[in-house]
């Protein structure tokens, strides 16, 4: 029979793919389990070689401490020529620098950059240039191989010597908490070997988890993965900038009367002054009207924790938690969910949450005339942002609301042309100034609406023209010719390039 | 123009601090730190060397300090810092 169904008959012991039987009392075997091991032999075992690609994830923003430890680790194990593909880097970061010039690290690919080792790259620090993705463009390039992973490091809170990592730990001894791992899974899922540094090491099972262990191979015991207490700069507090206020009103008034403020209606908003202080106003506003909304998504704030725990959001999509209250939240409440980022803005996925997203509340270094926002340089031409979520929520929700002052000191913020194209205009809808609120030719029924509620409706060309009259007429920037950055839209295709900027003459 | 060491101005944003001293040289010296140096260097430095000029000063040394001031402000901080240097009111003599 077994020779007519072509399948071998059951002997003891001979299958050498089925794990044999262990009497070790459990917690005793899980302390030798042999994914647990030091840094230095979590890399010698995954097979890194130089010229291969290594990954990260910022949760911890500003307070990460990961980068600096594995990349110090690899150079002192003489590695050379790797590329770091971390989901963003910060201003913490910038003892890649000095790995940059050893040649440790020569490629780097991020959302953004900030700080010194983004001036340095802006002046042409690196002879590839960095390539910039967007969240959603990442983890989309990750999924098609276009970045393919050949390690990744991730920091998690908790860790089991399983693998089964989280971005918060319940255990008395627990160090950090980022809450959610939405970046950080992409990279679990997709990279060939994966390796968690935890600075909270538990007894299986570590449920509920981020990331499982079936996708790691390594776990790896550190002091700390990550200082919470700098996720965001400091405590969340309303601002009291009265020109934030009048922009974060005007916005609010734009959500309430751009005929998708409706109960069931979903929202995204950023981390900003303005932005944070528009989430206090639409509050006011649906506890007035009644109105619920379905899901806030994104990078969740305390503000948006608040609304969930008042019932006046049902649930939260959570790809990135921004402050301790959002992470203490995710670890909390049922309904406060973590998303990995394919599942949040992916532009091939139907069912990614961007596609469901009503409203998102966006902010903007400069927009031009053409409704073109960059996010990503600033105004002198030197790095000083990340892409973030910005060009996939602008393109895939209904209505994109950006909010920016018309000037920032003597810098204009309405322009002819963007320094840098980041999200394409023909996904933004509404730009909210201090001088008025200009709407998208492409969306003439959102213009009446407006102007119906007594918002200032101006061309956006008016904004453009009323800056210049204030400040003068700026000077060319001083670029050179050498490309020190490429900007992928989130679809992988090219979107603009970052020159340096040589001011040795100026 | 006698001139002694003066300042005006602060280092808030949207402001300049102008300082004032004596001359080393014949002419206007200007050294100038701002946050948009790139697109207004210029600009800033022509429009200190104009109020200089209509308040008579030919010859000082000037440090500004500036954090995208507007050029009304430019003005009005570097006639103060002017006036306080000259131990006078420059501005309405």
């Amino acid at each position: 029979m077994a020779k007519e169904l072509n399948v071998p008959v059951y002997e003891v012991g001979k299958n050498p793919n089925v794990r044999a039987k262990v009497s070790t009392p459990r917690p005793e075997l899980q302390k030798q389990a042999s994914k647990v091991v030091t840094l230095e032999e979590a890399i010698r075992k995954t097979g890194l070689k130089d010229g291969m690609t290594i990954s990260f994830h910022h949760h911890f923003r500003g307070g990460d401490k990961v980068v600096n430890l594995v990349v110090d680790k690899l150079a002192e194990m003489g590695f050379k020529n790797l590329h770091l593909a971390a989901s963003s880097l910060a201003d913490v970061h910038r003892p890649l620098i000095e790995h940059i010039k050893n040649g440790v690290i020569t490629k780097i690919s991020t959302s953004g950059m900030r700080g010194a080792l983004a001036d340095a790259v802006s002046r042409g620090l690196m002879e590839t240039p960095v390539n910039f993705r967007s969240h959603g463009g990442r983890a989309l390039a990750i999924k098609k191989g276009e970045l393919h992973i050949d390690v990744a490091f991730l920091g998690a809170s908790s860790c089991d010597p399983l693998g089964n990592a989280s971005g918060y730990s319940r255990s008395e001894n627990a160090k950090s908490i980022c809450g959610s791992l939405g970046y950080a899974m992409v990279d679990a899922q997709f990279a060939d070997k994966v390796v968690i540094l935890t600075d909270d090491l538990v007894t299986y099972p570590n449920t509920p988890n981020a990331i499982s262990e079936r996708n790691v191979d390594y776990v790896v015991e550190v002091e700390s993965v990550g200082d919470p207490s700098k996720i965001s700069s400091g405590a969340i507090r309303d601002t009291k900038n009265p020109r934030d206020i009048l922009l974060a009103q005007t916005a609010a008034k734009v959500v309430i009367n751009s005929g998708y403020f409706e109960d069931g209606f979903s929202i995204q908003t950023g981390s900003g002054g303005a932005s944070l202080a528009v989430t206090k106003f639409i509050r006011e506003k649906m506890i007035e009207k009644g109105i619920k909304a379905k899901f806030a998504l994104g990078g969740i704030t305390s503000h948006m924790v608040k609304m969930h725990e008042e019932g006046l959001i049902e649930k939260l999509l959570d790809v990135q938690s921004f402050d301790m209250v959002a992470a203490e939240s995710l670890k909390n409440n049922r309904f406060h969910k973590q998303v990995c980022a394919n599942e949040y803005a992916s532009a091939e996925e139907l069912g990614s949450a961007i596609h469901w997203l009503d409203m998102v509340i966006l902010s903007a270094l400069e927009v031009d005339v053409n409704f073109n926002v960059n996010v990503l340089v600033g105004s002198d031409g030197i790095i000083r942002g990340a892409i973030g979520g910005h060009p996939d929520t602008a393109a895939a929700s209904a209505l994109s609301i950006v909010v920016c002052p018309m000037l920032r000191g003597r810098i204009p913020c309405v322009v002819d042309e963007v320094t840098t194209y980041i999200t394409p205009g023909d996904g933004v809808d509404v730009i909210v100034t201090d001088f008025g609120v200009a709407v998208n030719p492409r969306r003439p029924e959102i213009a009446e609406r407006l102007k119906a509620a007594g918002l200032n409706i101006v061309d956006i060309t008016y904004l453009r023209d009323k800056a210049k009259s204030i400040i003068g007429e700026p000077a060319a920037l001083p670029f050179g010719d050498k490309v020190v950055g490429v900007v992928y839209n989130r679809d992988g295709s090219v979107l603009d390039v970052i020159k340096n900027i040589d001011d040795t003459n100026v | 123009m006698e001139l002694k060491t003066a300042s005006a101005g602060t280092l808030e944003s949207g402001d300049i601090i102008v300082e004032i001293s004596p001359a080393t040289s014949k002419g206007i010296d200007i050294q100038l730190k701002s946050t948009v140096s790139y697109q207004f260097g210029e600009q800033i430095k022509k429009v200190i060397k104009e109020t200089l000029s209509e308040l008579n000063i030919t010859d000082a040394c000037v440090n500004a300090t500036d954090k995208g001031a507007l050029d009304c402000t430019i003005k009005a901080r570097t006639i103060a810092a002017a006036c306080r240097a000259a131990g006078k009111d420059l501005w309405l003599d």
